[in-house]
């Protein structure tokens, strides 16, 4: 299995170099060649398992409780304005 | 008489209420061992010296007004990947080299209302992504057996620590065999916990389908003093499971006669080295001598758990990375490290429209079958051992370069991930140049008090945890 190096970096919004394209084009067909060994495997009518623990439609009371403040939930980020965060514009 | 940083838990705690010595002593002992080591072995990322202190100084007072909580005074370290409000936590990895947390995780405000003291945060392979302690952007973590080897990963940095005295025991975390890998290769004891025991709420997600919050200790008994208070429901998670109220130290004591012990063949080939055999072989010898009823069971999925595991694991990751764009917190997406990035884009892959039937249903099926596997031997078995790396230590550099040969090194521990059963590691004697070699004990969900019993009764009984590296 060859792996469309530039597709998958564009779906992933990673910027890759030639010599990087070129290096984990290798690298990832190796270790896609190594996981389609479960295409060995019989699994008609095999249902799949998401999550392990059973639980299901886990629910709680929909209240308002104490949460982190505006300053704080700006407090990491180098892009702020009118203590909002400030994002590059999405439409021309 | 020991040195207060070698001290466990148990006998930190005693030494505390009996005012042999005070909680600043006991974390001064733990600095002190950090600053003269870590330089070389690069266990720690941040170093909270001032705020430790200051913590045990508090400790102190409580304890001298006669107050006494199960952690009260003792120096623990975490993991770089567990979020700490006002400290530093940066995954290892550059994206988030500044990122200051403005909560705590659950599992850090559950250790600090027990009154532990929080003195550093661990170097780790970046996001959790590897078995070696290399892929860190802080530079690796080295072996303190010997530092031309990797102490295994991701959790690096936190066995490093517990297993060079640098503080009592240490948390981690566990996707695939980051826990237990690294104690085998540290001589520490290292539980990954049933899924869904302890709250994943503000920890660094890797794989949030298969990542279990543990720790590393010196012994099975403190290993079992810490479950006590991280295991627990949590709203903040809800894929926490309902408490059940129960006391892991329980059975410490107990003996493992007539307990039905099973060992995977899948488990124990030809792949495994002689010296990791001989040890496993010995470890039996062990359980049966003391009264275990030794039976051989089949797991005939075994072989398929590792490519499953990288189908599962790198799509979860690819969707957990997604969040960083580096606008709300961090830097943005050309700060991943290699690593990181092959996961993303493997994942990015097997989620991919085209493709998603063939690798992630498909591994999601081989799931169920790998979970069935287990749950049918746990119908004539009360647990399981096995080895926990086909190998010992291997030296730093030495597959760096090769992803999947990398990857190979967690075959006998992603199972228990798949199939979100519990796990412990334990210390299993050393190969001829003095490499830890480790055996884990695995049960079906919940059954960590057994897991515990008998590793307690192995641990008594052979001492290997004892040895300490030569710094």
């Amino acid at each position: 299995m060859k792996i469309d190096i530039n597709h998958v970096a564009k779906l992933a919004n990673l910027q890759l170099n030639p010599q990087e394209k070129e290096k984990f084009e290798k690298q990832l067909s190796e270790t896609l060649a190594y996981v389609g060994k479960l295409s060995e495997i019989d699994t008609k009518g095999v249902e799949t398992t998401s999550q392990v623990t059973g639980l299901e439609n886990v629910i709680r009371v929909d209240e308002i409780k104490p949460s982190i403040t505006q300053e704080e939930a700006l407090s990491n980020t180098s892009s702020e304005h009118n203590g909002m965060f400030k994002v590059k514009a999405i439409l021309e | 008489m020991k040195n207060l940083n070698e001290l466990t838990i148990k006998e930190a705690k005693a030494g505390l209420k009996a005012k042999e010595f005070t909680s600043v002593e006991l974390t001064k002992a733990c600095l002190e061992q950090i600053i003269k080591h870590n330089q070389r072995l690069n266990a720690f990322i941040t170093i909270v010296e001032k705020e430790a202190l200051e913590q045990a100084a508090k400790a102190d007072l409580l304890i001298s007004s006669g107050q006494d909580l199960p952690l009260l005074g003792i120096p623990l370290a975490l993991k770089d990947l567990f979020s700490t409000k006002g400290i530093k936590t940066t995954a290892a990895s550059n994206v988030l080299r500044n990122y200051i947390p403005t909560y705590d995780a659950t599992v850090v405000k559950k250790l600090k209302a027990a009154g532990a003291i929080i003195i550093g945060k661990t170097n780790l392979d970046a996001w959790a992504h590897g078995s070696s302690g290399e892929n860190s952007d802080f530079g690796p973590t080295k072996n303190p057996w010997n530092i031309d080897y990797v102490p295994g990963g991701s959790s690096s940095g936190s066995a490093v620590s517990v297993a060079s005295n640098m503080c009592l025991a240490a948390t981690g975390t566990d996707t695939g065999g980051s826990i237990r890998l690294p104690a085998c290769f540290n001589n520490v004891v290292g539980l990954k916990p049933t899924y869904g025991r302890v709250s994943r709420y503000g920890i660094v997600a890797m794989a949030s389908s298969l990542d279990s919050i543990g720790h590393f200790t010196k012994t099975v008994e403190d290993s079992a003093l810490l479950f006590n208070i991280t295991a627990g429901s949590d709203e903040m998670d809800s894929t926490t499971l309902p408490a059940i109220p129960e006391d892991f130290t329980q059975d410490l004591e107990k003996s493992i006669k007539g307990i039905k012990i099973g060992i995977p063949k899948e488990f124990v080939t030809k792949d495994i080295d002689r010296e990791v055999k001989s040890a496993f072989e010995k470890s039996v010898k062990v359980l049966k001598d003391m009264g275990a009823e030794i039976i051989e069971v089949s797991l005939p999925y075994t072989e398929y758990g590792t490519a499953a595991y990288y189908i599962i694991q790198p799509s979860e990751v690819s969707s957990n990375l997604a969040r960083y764009d580096g606008i709300r917190y961090g830097k943005g997406r050309g700060s991943f490290g290699d690593e990181a990035r092959r996961r993303i884009m493997l994942g990015t892959f097997t989620l991919s429209s085209g493709y998603y039937d063939a690798y992630y249903k498909k591994a999601m099926q081989v799931r169920t079958l790998i979970k069935k596997d287990f749950d049918d031997a746990f119908k004539k078995i009360d647990a399981l051992i096995s080895p926990v790396c086909p190998t010992i230590p291997w030296k730093l550099g030495e597959k760096i370069n090769d992803p999947l040969k990398m990857y190979l090194s967690d075959v006998l521990t992603v199972t228990a991930n798949i199939a979100g059963i519990p796990g412990l590691s334990v210390p299993a004697g050393f190969s001829n140049n003095k490499l830890p070699i480790g055996i884990q004990i695995m049960g079906k969900q919940l059954s960590e008090k057994l897991l515990f019993q008998i590793g307690s009764a192995f641990e008594k009984q052979t001492n290997y945890y004892k040895e300490k590296p030569n710094l």
